[in-house]
């Protein structure tokens, strides 16, 4: 079967599966809000300081906040169709926009931490796994278990206190030099510099995960008939760990890398406030802060259909990858 | 019906009594009709074999030198916790003493005190009250939904186990930090909403787990031998397959409770604990104010939150160890 048709299937099938699953997460999100403390009147009427019953009212009419449920639902459905996810009362701008400005933020801190989390994870599980039950397996497991039990946004100030305040070697927060008019090289050597603490804060969970991982799965892949053969014939043993081993194990590696994407937007949310990063997690605690439903629950989906999104791609990765995977679909 | 009404049965007696002690003990041997009978398994099988349930995966637990490291701690915690109001009476949050005095420069305050003059050793201690509750509590209620509804799915399948694995995959792809800070901030923070936030989000796993292992096990023999037995469903759910499924959710509840401790200190850090009481991530939140200056105030209750999450998680391996001897071998 050709890879395009192999692919085009999968994409068809993920789209299928993934429908309902969408619609679920927009009707919970509606009911969230209906939920949340205050609508949109209230926030109005408190930024003003003075309102009336009347104008309340009227506000309320307006925006067909008087409507029953089942009607607001599916005026909510219709404006989310048209890419609405309606206005934030505390920065008074619409939320889509919010969003927009900060994503990528998020997804630059993300992509940099899951890169480092999938190098160092598979650099320390070849090794663990090369001197099994030996002293540097034991050493680096026992590592790898502080970094699981490390909490990110502690080990984030601690990094802070050691790089930026008592070495100074690197700024405490932000996302880049105010004012500053590099180009070229040196700007990316500045962002990198603001780069380096807040993704290894959110990597060090996700290293531990690799490493254990990638340890357990080499492990297994190791004991296989085609690992003794390439050893049989003579392959080096670097040439067997990185090609035969290390390139079988990672396809469970990047099943996960796919699933941690909703988790490492969660710890992004406490990273990116201790590191003040411009991007959804901290825009989710400002919404908290300002007390702004509306923002927070349009994070929420959002930030749901990034998952989706990202699993999505995995699948389509791994149909790509392995051709197994598709064809008995 | 007993023996003495139907007496002058003969060999219907007999193999009525042979049925009666068929029970619980081993059917004595019968010389005279020895002969005629297949061979009685249980007649086969020796004294000394005795199962303790337990007792090697015990044996084992105990022999590993890191789980009794993790069990160490734990208990340290747990002691600290319940000592707390004893040794450290009064409101942990009152001012006691001179603001921002570092760790060791006054014999009152070994950690010294913050930057409203509260003490720090006070507020671990009563902090570890927190986090244990939190944690113990949305565990039991987190394996208390998911096994129930994992159970649900797994054993009748159909559509409601399609039903219940896309409520599942709902709860799986909202992120869950997020979707636990927009449950807390909805619920107003307090300890009782932050337990049930981390219930609420760490069921799926639970259920998921269940539901996988209930499905390999409802086609086992001794399921199939209860139903024609004629035991009704629930009787089979928790008395024959869920004692079978528990080993990998043992495993995963002590992993849960270092998460939810985890999460509920992340939550207080944000500032959505609850305001009334001092946990460990509020404390941090408190000192990152002052953080150039007094980084203590940051550094030792992360140390505290380290030393709990470490130890579940020593506690953790050393069950998946001992209950899973297929994965241990290539461990030691």
């Amino acid at each position: 079967m050709a890879a395009a048709q192999r692919i085009g299937r999968t994409l068809l099938r993920t789209a299928l599966h993934a429908a309902p699953t969408v619609l679920g997460i927009v009707i919970l999100n509606f009911f969230l809000l209906k939920l949340a403390p205050g609508d949109a009147a209230d926030a109005i009427a408190a930024q003003d300081g003075s309102a009336t019953a009347e104008t309340m009212a009227s506000l309320r009419h307006t925006w067909g906040l008087d409507n029953p449920t089942l009607v607001q639902l599916v005026t909510y459905l219709d404006n989310l169709a048209h890419f609405s996810l309606g206005t934030s009362p505390h920065w008074g701008v619409p939320v889509i926009d919010l969003i927009a400005q900060r994503l990528p933020g998020t997804l630059i801190l993300m992509a940099v931490s899951l890169g480092i989390a999938i190098v160092i994870g598979l650099a320390l599980g070849a090794v663990m796994a090369n001197f099994a039950g030996r002293l540097p397996d034991r050493l680096i497991s026992v590592v790898s278990l502080l970094f699981y039990s490390v909490p990110g946004f502690w080990i984030g100030l601690m990094l802070i206190v050691l790089f930026s305040v008592t070495l100074g070697w690197l700024p405490t927060g932000g996302a880049g030099a105010i004012g500053s008019r590099l180009t070229g090289l040196a700007a990316i050597v500045d962002k990198a510099r603001y780069m380096i603490l807040p993704a290894t804060s959110l990597a060090l969970f996700y290293v531990a995960i690799y490493a254990r991982l990638t340890r357990a799965s080499m492990l297994e892949v190791q004991s296989q008939d085609f690992v003794r053969t390439a050893r049989a014939k003579g392959v080096s043993p670097l040439a067997v760990t990185v090609r035969h081993v290390l390139r079988n194990a990672l396809i469970p590696i990047t099943t996960l890398a796919g699933m941690h994407v909703g988790a490492m937007l969660g710890g992004a949310v406490v990273v990116e406030t201790v590191y003040n990063w411009p991007g959804l997690g901290r825009l989710a605690f400002e919404a908290v802060m300002g007390r702004d439903s509306n923002v927070l629950l349009g994070i929420l989906l959002f930030s749901s259909l990034l998952v989706i999104f990202a699993n999505a791609l995995v699948d389509l990765l791994h149909a790509w990858l392995d051709p197994r995977i598709g064809a008995h679909a | 019906m007993s023996s003495t009404e139907i007496g002058s049965f003969g060999v219907e007696v007999e193999r009525a009594e042979t049925e009666a002690r068929l029970g619980p003990s081993r059917p004595q041997p019968e010389p005279k009709w020895s002969n005629l009978h297949a061979p009685d398994a249980r007649l086969a099988c020796a004294d000394a074999v005795v199962v303790r349930p337990g007792a090697r995966e015990l044996r084992l637990f105990v022999a590993n030198p890191n789980a009794l490291a993790g069990l160490l701690i734990l208990a340290a915690v747990i002691v600290a916790a319940l000592v707390a109001p004893v040794l450290f009476p009064g409101d942990p949050l009152a001012m006691t003493g001179q603001p921002l005095q570092w760790p060791g420069q006054s014999a009152g305050y070994p950690l010294g005190t913050d930057q409203l003059g509260r003490n720090v050793l006070a507020g671990i201690f009563h902090g570890a009250r927190v986090s244990l509750v939190v944690g113990l509590v949305a565990t039991a209620l987190g394996l208390a939904i998911g096994v129930l509804v994992g159970a649900i799915a797994g054993y009748f399948g159909g559509w409601i186990d399609t039903l219940l694995v896309r409520v599942i995959e709902i709860f799986q792809t909202l992120p869950s930090f997020v979707l636990l800070v927009v449950l807390v901030f909805i619920a107003q923070p307090s300890a009782p909403t932050i337990t049930l936030g981390i219930a609420i989000i760490s069921w799926p796993q639970v259920a998921r787990l269940t539901r996988a292992e209930f499905r390999a096990i409802r086609e086992k023999d001794y399921v199939m031998a209860a139903r024609s037995l004629g035991f009704g469903s629930a009787r089979i759910i928790f008395g024959e397959i869920l004692p079978n499924a528990l080993p990998p959710l043992i495993v995963t509840s002590s992993v849960m409770v270092a998460t939810a401790i985890l999460m509920e200190s992340a939550l207080s850090f944000m500032g959505l604990g609850d305001p009334n009481v001092v946990s460990w991530g509020s404390m941090i939140g408190a000192g990152r104010e002052v953080i150039r200056s007094a980084w203590y105030l940051t550094a030792l209750p992360g140390l505290a939150i380290v030393l709990i999450v470490l130890s579940l998680n020593l506690i953790g391996d050393g069950l998946n160890d001992a209950l899973n001897p297929r994965f241990a071998e290539d461990r030691r």
